[in-house]
């Protein structure tokens, strides 16, 4: 037995002296406050203090924490409530899986100095990760403690208002539960054994025999999937396999499941396996899947070709051929990792009859029922999908992951059984960002209008189609950008690879696009001798243009006062760089600029959002909500929008929140949705109780609605009336289905895809050390049209989150398979890496959405990557076609150890 | 399972190493990153511990006749936080950039050492300052230098019944050090290239100087060629020297954070970076 003193009480535990403290806590002490994110040291996100000193729990044997004073989330501390308070107010939680952390990291700060400045707190935060936030609200909320200035907690919930996050309590307290924090105590566990090969056959030898020998409960395999083994989000394209049937395609595949105790399952070599493999060549990127000899992966993708977009408007080719001005180029992206800090977990209990409930996080908990009830062969409704609190999505936590191996060993053994991924595990095995090779031409007229883009792009969508034909199908339509372009051709191929599938992530290719699209209309800027505002604002797409798929932009279509808000930043940015660069040759400063649009919503496709609110007897108000909250605040904004629409405050609105069982069909949180699709039905719901109220009170529709218990006070201009909840017959209750109105594409991608887009410009300013490649993003403006700002406080957190990932994207992230598999060679934006972020908000309300709200998350990453490189090639005169712009990347291309010229020839333009 | 071992003395850790050979353990930012990593592609790996973390004296920093003894327990944070002369000035600055915080608080000198990592921070400035590394055993205590203690990569000359107790720092009056890093992020980043060095004037010209570059090579390497030309020099004119074959020593590599042609052109930059810092 172990003595460890936690939060000042001892505890005896009983654990491997060599065991993680993390774990100790977590597993023997039931203290799940404290997160695991990584188990190396790379995340921060198992922070506590030892004798007062931040350290990584994951890294602190627990033999070594004997008899020392161990602090956790969980303490009570005055100065830990003033964080917690803090951070509540600022929306420094978002997903909250590295709040632990960071309170952690900020209470070691805050009591070694009580008066810090910014670089001491971002130094303390520096080895925490956040994928969330873009830390600038974490960093604010520790100095507003540091500087007594912490903001009372706000009142008012309506629409328009700054209100901090109505589930934000439980993630700064730690009590919070994600998909590892909690299982039944008699769950088994189950642990994945997964495919070293990148391609390979293999032959299984006597599992029951190995089950014996290695002291398991059971070993899984293909054949031990009851239904069909297989999954995938296309409806047509169920082609991955829950336990690999003899032949892996990715490194990461599931091969078997190994069930018994977290020992025994730990303790397993999987070199000792009985798995016979014959290693085959790797299809490694797509020309390697495209080559003539090529190994066809799929029966039903020949050329191994899983799908192809295209969009035609007007002659591309011609105008191209014809145009005074023309620009074109082949950039090239990497695989990026959604690198959330929460690996995929949750757990599974069987029950009578067939009847599964999974809990787990997950960004789609109806598709994971689909998914789940069709390996386990029963009807959907067998299934119950809980979602846990997301620890993280992005994208990456819309396939299923742990779901139906849960399943399945829950099925096999009739125990309940939980799951927790490693992260290389995680990293190897969820989905990734496209790689994309993007042909880009792009022509203008001699006063700078644009006249035709065209587009050939190859994305790698890996070894399983998951999200790969919504990403070739989102790109043709927003390839030429946020533009008035006649004459448009456009061509995607998503590719099947022996590399990691590739799936959704916030953008779905769009930011790929993006990169090329913005580096030609700086090509053209400079071939006409524009400014690079002028010629976006010249050409920027507004109410009453066509897009290249036929859509007139009727309303919401913010671009164009986007780019005058940026107008002044823009030029005082370049004043600087001017300045600077006339006195500097080494460290140049360069200012870029990039636009983007963005449809919310699937792409021409029916998805539809369900909400229903019931005002009980007993006078509980509850939101059934099924849109899962993955961070990004939409139980929060669907709250204020209902709220609002029945006319009671938030305060009296309970949730609750994505369970399959209790809540009607949401959807899925992707695609910039949930504001604008289910938020409008969420408005709707609420507007029709409001309506039942109303009538019943006999009340115009004015009224004043107060709840107090049972007693619901309906008062308008002439008469104030008490309607007693419990004399009802029956709760109230409204429900409203939403579905926003889009028009498929034909052949040619002409069509209505979109009810509405996202529009935001981003201005950026860089300092490039010319000698070494390096890139310091020193400030990023931002002016996004979201419609309506439901929750101000709330769209900063989205667009400092974006902004963050997109200087990922543009300056760090690379996933190579098999080489980048944790978080310290898989690089993600620290506490220090972010610039400066002014944000205009411009609202242009769009009619179909709530209160005029349309999607948020999406957008703002979009802008930020090609704003960058715009930058960089202003203050070196490089236009960088590869990224990341890795320091190496950059200074091969500037052509060696001697600082540029002055003046740089990228100063001709833009100045 | 494998034991775990906690010694209350040296001694008792000393028998406890010659008799089994079991890993030592301290601030176990490696070791317990190693088991992670192993443990993901289905490796389980729980070696016998010998955890030196209840043994006496191992840590803190005393000045001694000679110099200086740091304990090899002493963590990246203590020397970053502790009074010490100019000679240091480049290992704290290092200690500032080796992970995290949380990293900084438990790392410690000698794991950073023993490690043996091409990109260990603290390698290139224990070169340049000259330092001893001091191993005990059972029956005997020596001390190597640095570079005879660095074999190659992830290597040592540590032996099996041995333990390294501390390092030790020769004086060099009037000494200052500097280091320089690069890493493709701000924090929590593995070196791509750093460069370490003393340097003592006489007078306004070089007497001493002593440079290093790390995560060039399988281990981090003096470059004499380069060290003899900035002796005798005025520090104003120690930037222009490095020159490309001063760079002979190093071998980089290619990988996932950098190319090896990069490599070589970042080591001559931050060599000159370095050079201007001491010749402000």
């Amino acid at each position: 037995m172990t003595a460890l003193t936690v939060n000042g009480t001892r505890h005896e535990v009983d654990a491997d002296p060599f065991a993680p403290l993390s774990d100790t806590l977590r597993v023997g002490l039931g203290l799940t406050g404290t997160k695991e994110g990584c188990n190396a040291g790379d995340c921060g996100a198992c922070t506590v203090l030892l004798e007062g000193a931040q350290v990584c729990a994951c890294l602190v044997a627990t033999a070594q924490a004997e008899g020392a004073e161990i602090t956790t989330v969980e303490a009570d501390d005055p100065l830990l409530d003033t964080l917690r308070a803090a951070f509540l107010a600022r929306g420094a939680a978002q997903c909250g899986i590295c709040t632990p952390g960071m309170l952690m990291a900020a209470l070691d700060l805050l009591r070694r100095n009580a008066t810090p400045d910014r670089r001491a707190v971002e130094d303390t935060l520096g080895g925490v990760l956040c994928r969330c936030t873009g830390y600038l609200q974490i960093i604010d909320a520790v100095l507003d403690v540091a500087r007594g200035n912490v903001a009372p907690a706000a009142t008012d919930g309506r629409v328009g208002a700054s209100f901090p996050r109505v589930d934000g309590a439980p993630k700064v307290a730690g009590t919070e539960r994600y998909g590892a924090d909690a299982a039944p105590d008699d769950a088994l566990w189950l642990r994945a054994v997964r495919s070293p090969h990148a391609h390979a056959r293999f032959t299984l030898g006597d599992l029951d025999a190995a089950r014996d020998q290695l002291g398991l409960v059971a070993i899984l395999s293909a054949r031990d999937v009851p239904g069909r083994n297989a999954f995938g989000i296309m409806p047509d394209i169920k082609d991955q396999p829950v336990f690999a049937e003899g032949y892996v395609r990715y490194r990461g595949e599931a091969v078997l499941g190994l069930l018994g105790t977290r020992e025994a399952v730990a303790a397993v070599r999987d070199a000792d396996l009985p798995i016979a493999w014959e290693v085959l060549p790797a299809l490694s990127g797509v020309a390697a899947a495209l080559a003539p000899d090529a190994a066809q992966l799929h029966a039903h993708a020949p050329g191994n070709i899983l799908v192809r977009g295209h969009l035609r408007r007007g002659d591309a080719e011609a105008t191209l051929a014809a145009a005074p001005v023309r620009a074109d180029g082949t950039f090239r992206t990497s695989f990026v990792e959604h690198a959330y800090i929460e690996p995929e977990a949750g757990y599974a209990q069987p029950g009578e009859d067939g009847a599964m409930i999974i809990t787990a996080c997950t960004q789609a908990p109806v598709m994971d029922r689909e998914e789940t009830a069709r390996v386990l062969g029963v009807p959907d409704e067998s299934v119950r999908i809980i979602p846990t609190a997301c620890g993280g999505g992005f994208g990456g936590k819309l396939d299923v992951s742990v779901q139906p191996l849960l399943a399945v060993a829950a099925r096999v053994t009739n125990q309940p059984v939980r799951m927790v991924y490693s992260r290389a595990e995680s990293m190897a095995s969820s989905t990734k960002r496209h790689p994309a090779i993007l042909h880009a031409r792009m022509a203008a007229d001699a006063e700078g209008r644009f006249t035709a883009y065209a587009l050939e792009g190859d994305f790698n969508t890996g070894a399983y189609a998951s999200w790969g034909p919504t990403v070739a199908n989102r790109v043709p339509v927003h390839a030429s950008g946020p533009y008035r372009v006649p004459n448009v051709l456009n061509r995607t191929r998503a590719v099947y690879t022996n590399d990691t599938p590739a799936g959704a992530f916030r953008g779905f290719g769009v930011p790929q696009a993006a990169i090329a699209t913005e580096a030609l209309v700086d090509d053209l800027a400079l071939a006409l001798g524009m400014d690079r505002w002028e010629i976006r604002r010249r050409n920027a797409i507004g109410k009453g243009d066509t897009t290249p798929s036929g859509q007139v932009l009727h309303a919401s279509a913010g671009l164009p006062d986007c780019l005058d808000a940026l107008k002044a930043d823009w030029d005082a940015m370049l004043a600087r760089v001017a300045a600077h660069n006339a006195t500097h040759r080494r460290l140049r400063l360069g200012a870029g600029i990039a636009c983007m649009w963005y449809g919310c919503g699937n792409t021409a496709l029916s998805n539809p959002s369900t909400m229903r609110i019931t005002l009980a007897r007993d006078g509980t108000l509850t939101l059934f909500n099924g849109a899962v909250d993955i961070g990004q605040g939409s139980t929060t904004v669907i709250g204020q929008i209902a709220a609002d629409a029945l006319g009671l405050p938030i305060a009296a609105l309970r949730q609750v929140v994505g369970d399959t069982a209790l809540t009607p069909d949401a959807g899925k949180t992707s695609a910039s949705r949930q504001t604008f699709v289910s938020g409008r039905a969420a408005q709707d719901a609420a507007k029709a109780l409001r309506a039942r109220i109303l009538a019943l009170a006999n009340a115009g529709d004015g009224a004043r609605l107060s709840l107090d218990g049972t007693r619901l006070t309906v008062a308008d201009a002439h008469t104030t009336r008490i309607l007693d909840l419990v004399a009802l017959d029956a709760d109230l209750t409204a429900e409203a289905r939403y579905d926003p109105p889009t028009v498929t594409l034909d052949a040619d991608g002409q069509g209505v895809p979109y009810a509405t887009y996202g529009f935001a410009a981003q201005v950026a300013l860089v300092r490039v050390d010319t000698a070494l490649g390096t890139v310091k993003v020193e400030e990023i403006v931002v002016a996004q049209d979201v419609g309506r700002a439901v929750n101000p406080l709330l769209v900063a957190g989205q667009i400092h989150g974006g902004v963050a990932q997109g200087l990922g994207l543009v300056l760090m992230e690379e996933f190579i398979p098999g080489r980048t598999e944790n978080l310290h060679d898989y690089l993600i934006p620290t506490a220090g890496d972010m610039p400066r972020i002014r944000i205009h908000l411009v609202e242009d309300p769009e009619p179909e959405g709530p209160l005029g709200a349309k999607g948020v998350g999406e957008p703002a990453l979009v802008p930020t990557a090609p704003a960058i490189l715009s930058a960089i090639r202003h203050a070196t005169g490089v236009r960088m076609t590869e990224v990341p712009v890795l320091p190496h990347r950059l200074m091969e291309r500037l052509g060696g150890g001697e600082p540029p010229p002055i003046p740089l020839p990228s100063l001709a333009f833009g100045v | 399972m494998s034991a775990y071992h906690r010694p209350r003395t040296l001694a008792d850790a000393l028998a406890i190493r010659a008799a089994t050979g079991a890993l030592p353990l301290a601030g176990g930012t490696d070791i317990h990153a190693i088991r992670t990593a192993r443990a993901g592609w289905g490796d389980p790996w729980r070696p016998e511990i010998l955890d030196l973390s209840a043994v006496p004296d191992l840590d803190g920093i005393a000045e001694t006749a000679e110099g200086w003894r740091i304990g090899a327990r002493t963590t990246w944070t203590t020397i970053a936080e502790s009074p010490l002369p100019p000679l240091f000035d480049g290992l704290r600055a290092a200690a500032r950039e080796v992970g995290g915080r949380q990293v900084q608080n438990r790392g410690t000198i000698a794991g950073n050492l023993v490690t043996a990592s091409p990109a260990g921070d603290g390698i290139p400035n224990l070169l340049v300052l000259d330092a001893e590394v001091e191993l005990a055993s059972a029956g005997a205590t020596r001390r190597l230098p640095i570079a005879r203690f660095l074999t190659g990569y992830r290597s040592t000359a540590l032996l099996p019944g041995e333990i390294v107790t501390a390092l030790h720092i020769p004086r060099c009056d009037g000494a200052r050090s500097r280091f320089e890093k690069l890493g493709a992020r701000r924090y929590l980043v593995i070196s791509i290239a750093m460069a370490a060095g003393v340097i003592r004037l006489e007078g306004d010209h070089v007497a001493d100087v002593r440079i290093a570059v790390g995560a060039c090579s399988p281990v981090a390497r003096r470059l004499p060629a380069l060290e003899a030309a900035l002796t005798g020099l005025h520090p104003s004119e120690l930037p222009h020297v490095p020159q490309p074959a001063h760079l002979a020593p190093l071998t980089p590599i290619g990988d996932v954070r950098a190319s090896a042609a990069y490599r070589s052109e970042a080591a001559l930059v931050l060599l000159r970076d370095l050079l201007a810092g001491f010749a402000r």
